[in-house]
């Protein structure tokens, strides 16, 4: 409790928010599914993000060859680089098929579904639509 | 000895039953810890246990006796365990040991795997991602760690849940969860029982990692909805049944997200630090008993040589001390009488 999750993060404050912006641009890059260029990225990213850092951020992971660019009017569209990530795509799921031993290695983001947890998970967050849900959450802790 | 080598049993028993029920409802981060403490107190003193139990019955046997020099008939008047517990103790306890280290040995190898493929990713980013329709993201721990995405899991998320998505594995590879997973299943590879403490861990570990995201998305309900659509997304995609944790964690996530934070509270970590002082003082009491016990036996053999040899030495730890000096040279006792 008494490492609060900023406290680290203040330690090596320049490089790990650096390394995060850089995921958080690189991710923007993918999940856009076409080039994007620098201003279209600010948009996209969370939070208010100055012009520069964001073609910073570019044009570091450019040079490490991570993304690729196209001239487009006075500057560059970025799209990120895909053949080194289809290359690793089946090394990473051989990763993921190594049965129960893995599961303590490898945390994934989500576990799988059961049909009626997808029924579930559809009801809450349609649930969800602007107020928070009371009821639901008292509920909650009785129901498993 | 009589009542407290057993402690460590029940306290082992009560705390696989209330653990995970409570764990899941605390704050996720100190119930992570408390946990892992837990695990690792109960198995130690499970083992600890076990291996009195085993030894009681082990040291009757009489070659051992005649290798460790101690009175067979003194410890089998003194010794209120049975035979059949011992022989049992000692099978559950041999069978613990092996399970653990398979266990250990698979852990070893997946982590160095990971470790490996950790540093054949491309690019010295901290996230990889890889070119993949499948929606699946995971923390790969390493020197440092990353985190892995596929484009089909960015692509099904909101600007601000990719960002929550990331916050999540950075807060698993930050908290070193691999870690806490490993303990858990050694702990239950040891010990059986312990595994629903091991699954609950888990669950704790993801809420740990919900959380912290939350906290610097500044939103629950999108990290809840990052959880939620990543789920629906990940079962759209055929993935084999191996990787299911337990049924119905990510509705409880998402429910835990779209209520308050959970509220402190510092009972249950105190009852269970409670518990697991008494496991372990119990523990060493009985493994004091065990010692002194065997230490009689030993000075009633020796007093017995002594007092057919020479006068008895009347002073009970001279006797002992005697039998140390006796057993340094292994062919006098036995063949003097």
């Amino acid at each position: 409790m008494a490492g609060r999750g900023d406290e680290g993060a203040q330690g090596a404050s320049g490089r790990r928010a650096r390394g995060e912006l850089e995921s958080d641009v690189l991710a923007t890059l993918w999940a856009a599914g076409g080039p994007l260029t620098a201003r279209d990225v600010r948009e996209r990213l969370p939070g208010d993000l100055a012009y520069t850092t964001v073609l910073t951020i570019l044009s570091r992971l450019y040079d490490k060859g991570i993304l690729v660019r196209h001239r487009d009017g006075r500057g560059y569209a970025y799209e990120p680089a895909r053949d080194e990530a289809s290359h690793t795509a089946q090394r990473m799921h051989s990763l993921l098929e190594g049965g129960s031993d893995r599961e303590a290695v490898l945390a994934r983001f989500v576990s799988e579904l059961s049909e009626q947890d997808e029924n579930v998970l559809h009801q809450l967050l349609s649930g969800h639509g602007g107020t928070p849900p009371e009821a639901e959450s008292k509920r909650s802790p009785g129901k498993r | 000895m009589l009542v407290s080598v057993y402690v460590p049993f029940l306290v082992t028993a009560a705390l696989a039953v209330l653990a995970p029920p409570v764990a899941r409802r605390l704050p996720p981060r100190p119930a992570a810890w408390a946990l892992a403490c837990a695990a690792l107190v109960t198995a130690a003193g499970w083992a600890g246990s076990l291996a009195l139990l085993a030894f009681t019955g082990v040291a009757q046997i009489p070659q051992i006796a005649a290798e460790g020099r101690w009175s067979v008939a003194v410890l089998r008047s003194e010794d209120p365990v049975s035979f059949v517990v011992a022989a049992g103790s000692t099978l559950v306890l041999t069978a613990g040991v092996v399970s653990l280290g398979v266990a250990a040995v698979r852990q070893g190898r997946q982590l160095v795997r990971a470790r490996r493929e950790c540093a054949r990713l491309p690019g010295r980013t901290e996230l990889a991602v890889i070119d993949d329709d499948a929606a699946l993201a995971f923390a790969l721990p390493g020197a440092p760690g990353r985190i892995v995405v596929s484009r089909g899991m960015l692509c099904c998320l909101g600007d601000e849940e990719r960002t929550a998505l990331l916050a999540h594995e950075r807060a698993h590879l930050r908290g070193r969860h691999h870690i806490f997973r490993c303990v858990w299943r050694l702990t239950a590879a040891l010990n059986p029982l312990l595994r629903p403490v091991a699954v609950a861990g888990d669950f704790v570990l993801e809420r740990w990692a919900d959380e912290e995201a939350a906290e610097r998305v500044g939103d629950r309900a999108v990290v809840a909805h990052a959880v939620g659509r990543a789920a629906l997304a990940s079962a759209g995609a055929s993935r084999p049944a191996a990787l299911a944790v337990t049924g119905g964690a990510v509705p409880q996530r998402v429910r835990a997200l779209l209520g308050p934070p959970p509220a402190r509270r510092s009972l249950p970590l105190l009852v269970g630090g409670l518990l697991l002082v008494a496991c372990c003082a119990s523990l060493a009491n009985a493994a004091s008993d065990s010692d002194r016990m065997l230490d009689s036996a030993q000075g009633a053999l020796c007093s017995a040589h002594a007092g057919t040899a020479t006068a008895a030495p009347a002073d009970h730890g001279h006797g002992t001390d005697g039998c140390r000096i006796d057993r340094d040279r292994p062919e006098s006792g036995e063949q003097r009488f």
